[in-house]
């Protein structure tokens, strides 16, 4: 398979330059007849087929841990365009991989902002304990490693993502520790993020399929937290303070009874804790209007599953995690521990 | 100014992320509202309310959408009207600094994809698309949570609520390039395309994606669209000054005692801010800090009663941009920092017009021989002439706003660069030295 017409073999075909292909792993799973129809349907989600092709190199990616010139391939031949255009849309983004990645990929941010917190410091840290650079993979597979430019998560700094799930507010330590623990093959939980899978796992999300064999697993990563304290540091403050928006008038033609919904015992006000949410549970029961709306009322039931409990739990979820003096809050200043309403701290912190 | 949590205040509910939880929260009644209305009607209230794009360059939302050609009554529609209309979503975030849209997708993915719900109907879309940063997983999951969870409920789908109104989302994950965060990069990008900007005209709102009719809003704004519904223009209006009320997520990162998200009135002062947060680390003074992200100039402690809105930070030389309020101390180099900043446009230039690809490379290499000791007396002018020929002679505003953090260090911080300078070339500064602003020579 070459690039260009009259390229040589072995050229690569999602470069733009002429460096030979990689050898292709030995173990590296074929793309199936599942992988084309997947690929079908991602096309049919779209007004025009080609906006599938994002998710469709996602989708390769997610099978061979890159886009691999067979990858690159199926794309072309599924939308009728050529190798080369598939290539040049390819080598473009920085996500889609151009060699076989490891099982995880450990992204350190080193933008300024995290930089100026020890962000550098941390990149230099790991790249040395893995002995590969950026955009390298360990020999035994495990881990391919990269700086990155800013995650969009600089009230956590320094961040660190590994399968892009946020391990927030790190240091050289418990980076170190955390990149450790995955090469021993174990999956710390993150700060912010759903439990690990893998790269290729979350490539599968990516390009618009579930990752999980059922509904249980797919639940629960989609409840992994999500709120740590900078996420809720104002809008605790604002509870502490009392301060709080102008109060919305009542609508004046009110369109339906719907909205007329009792307002004082909907309303997050924040000041009761979970209460709210029971007891406008109940009332949605009685007032939804049909039944798929019925069901999703009755979910709204608190006490109904497991999962937040795990939540309520952070520092459960963060002695999982390498231990860092920051995970436990002690570099955020302090909690609202003056805070007069008990409540607020069985909310997901 | 006080908090006064809107976007943010679900963000402390238990499981905030289920429907279960953003019904209970008055989740959805805004769309109910909306539905009674007619699409004009709705567009005027927006309008009416003053909401701005919270993107970072503010444009007025209820002016964009009526700038969606729509088939006049009783007559057959041609051109841009007879087409499809779409709307998109740019959950692209990543500027540095930047980290309020994705936790507000975390915590809240309803609530966007309520304010889609919205809008679509608004601009008479039956198709809409939310595409977000490829490295956001986790604000991806949710939303395609909450996105199934609307469907399931009669949210989205055919005959939206029964209204007759039908609606398909999609959730876009992009790939690792901060360029499609540009929406007609980000267009071409949905298309199947490298991420490279258009050039404008046409407007998206005229030719946008696959050439149709097409709003591309942040997540924010649209965010802010069902409390703009439920409360009302007046209500919206009350937040902050005339020309940019609202709510306003104010993100504080770097040397602050309490970084994190701040929902406060537009207009709030980084003085108000600081004290929220818990001023600068305690032993050191503020140095220098962005009031929008890393394309926007820097300010510095002189401008700590400036009112963060779009219009008072323009007048005091920079932009509001995305409110990201990165804050440095005495402690941070503001060449190194700049340095990182440039390091990073040159990475995300995406190579479609030459003074960027290039001006952005030898940015870069001035920057780093200053920070390694070995600059020349010429590089200071050497630097502000590249910007001259970055800033306006590119397609879109990822050179200009690669300028924007040297020229405004150097114009607060010079001594700081002279220091870097090796001793026999800081005795020829003098003789050299013109600094011209950037901008007076284009």
């Amino acid at each position: 398979m070459s690039a260009l017409p009259g390229s040589t073999e072995g050229t690569a075909v999602t470069g733009l330059d002429s460096s030979p292909v990689e050898p292709v792993a030995a173990d590296l799973p074929p793309l199936t007849e599942q992988t084309r129809l997947e690929c079908r349907e991602l096309m049919a989600r779209y007004p025009q087929a080609r906006s599938a092709l994002l998710p469709m190199l996602h989708l390769v990616q997610s099978v061979q841990g890159y886009v691999s010139p067979e990858g690159v391939a199926l794309c072309a031949e599924e939308l009728g365009l050529t190798k080369a255009e598939v290539g040049a849309v390819a080598t473009f983004y920085t996500m889609y991989k151009r060699s076989p990645t490891g099982r995880h990929i450990v992204s350190v941010c080193t933008n300024t902002l995290c930089n100026v917190l020890g962000g550098q410091r941390i990149f230099e840290a790991v790249k040395a304990d893995l002995g590969v650079g950026h955009d390298q993979t360990t020999a035994d597979g495990s881990i391919t490693l990269e700086h990155a430019e800013c995650l969009a998560a600089c009230d956590y700094a320094p961040v660190v993502t590994v399968d892009y799930e946020f391990y927030d507010q790190q240091d050289v330590e418990s980076t170190r520790e955390l990149v450790a623990a995955l090469r021993r093959g174990e999956k710390p939980l993150p700060t912010r993020g759903a439990p690990l899978t893998d790269f290729r796992g979350v490539s599968r999300q990516l390009a618009g399929f579930s990752q999980h064999a059922d509904a249980e697993a797919a639940r629960a990563a989609v409840d992994g937290p999500s709120a740590g304290v900078p996420t809720l540091v104002g809008v605790r403050l604002a509870e502490e303070r009392g301060e709080a928006a102008p109060p919305m008038q009542a609508p004046a033609p009110a369109p339906t009874p719907d909205v007329d919904e009792p307002r004082a015992a909907t309303r997050p006000t924040g000041r009761t804790g979970q209460a709210p949410e029971k007891e406008a549970s109940d009332a949605r029961v009685a007032a939804a209007g049909n039944p798929a709306e019925r069901a999703g009322a009755k979910t709204a039931d608190p006490d109904r599953k497991g999962p937040s409990r795990r939540r309520t739990g952070t520092r459960a979820t963060g002695t999982d995690t390498p231990a860092t003096p920051a995970q436990s809050g002690s570099g955020e200043g302090p909690a609202p521990s003056t805070s007069p309403s008990p409540p607020t701290a069985q909310r997901e912190v | 100014m006080p908090l006064t949590p809107v976007l943010t205040e679900r963000y402390a509910v238990e499981r905030s992320w289920t429907l279960a939880a953003y019904e209970a929260t008055e989740g959805y009644v805004g769309l109910r509202r909306a539905l009674q209305m007619t699409p004009d009607e709705l567009v005027t209230m927006v309008k009416d309310s003053g909401l701005r794009g919270r993107g970072g360059a503010g444009f007025p939302t209820g002016m964009k959408w009526s700038f969606i050609p729509q088939p006049k009554p009783g007559e057959t529609p041609t051109g841009p009207a007879a087409k499809p209309k779409y709307l998109v979503v740019n959950a692209d975030e990543g500027e540095p600094g930047t980290c309020k849209d994705i936790p507000l997708m975390m915590a809240d993915p309803h609530s966007l994809v309520e304010g889609v719900a919205i809008a679509a109907y608004a601009i008479r879309s039956h198709f809409a698309v939310i595409y977000v940063r490829g490295e956001a997983v986790h604000a991806h999951r949710r939303l395609v949570a909450a996105v199934e969870e609307a469907y399931a409920a009669g949210y989205l789908g055919t005959d939206v609520l029964g209204s007759g109104y039908d609606l398909e989302v999609v959730v876009h994950a992009g790939a690792g390039a901060y360029i499609c965060g540009e929406e007609t990069a980000l267009l071409d990008s949905l298309e199947g395309h490298r991420g490279q900007p258009r050039l404008k005209p046409p407007f998206p709102a005229v030719a946008g994606l696959y050439g149709s009719p097409t709003v591309v809003n942040n997540v924010e704004t649209l965010a802010s669209v069902p409390f703009v519904v439920r409360g009302g223009a007046a209500w919206f209006k009350a937040f902050g000054p005339e020309k940019s009320p609202g709510p306003k997520i104010y993100s504080l990162s770097g040397r602050v005692v309490r970084p994190g998200q701040y929902e406060a009135p537009m207009g709030t002062t980084m003085n108000e801010l600081l004290e929220m947060a818990g001023g600068v680390r305690p032993g050191h003074q503020l140095k220098f800090w962005t009031p929008g992200g890393s394309s926007t100039p820097y300010f510095t402690a002189e401008h700590l009663d400036v009112p963060l809105d779009f219009d008072s930070v323009a007048a005091a030389g920079s932009m509001l941009g995305t409110t990201a309020l990165m804050v440095f101390d005495e402690t941070d180099s503001i060449v190194e920092a700049t340095l990182r900043f440039t390091q990073f446009y040159a990475h995300e230039s995406c190579g479609k017009c030459t003074p960027c690809r290039e001006g952005t490379y030898w940015l870069v290499q001035i920057l780093q021989r200053l920070v390694d000791g070995r600059g020349t007396a010429r590089d200071l002018d050497l630097l502000l002439d590249t910007c001259d020929n970055i800033l306006g002679r590119s397609f879109c505003a990822l050179g200009d706003g690669a300028t924007s953090c040297i020229a405004s260090s150097l114009k607060y911080f010079k001594d700081d660069y002279v220091a870097l300078l090796p001793a026999d070339e800081r005795d020829r500064l003098g003789r050299t030295l013109k600094l011209e602003p950037v901008g007076a020579m284009a």
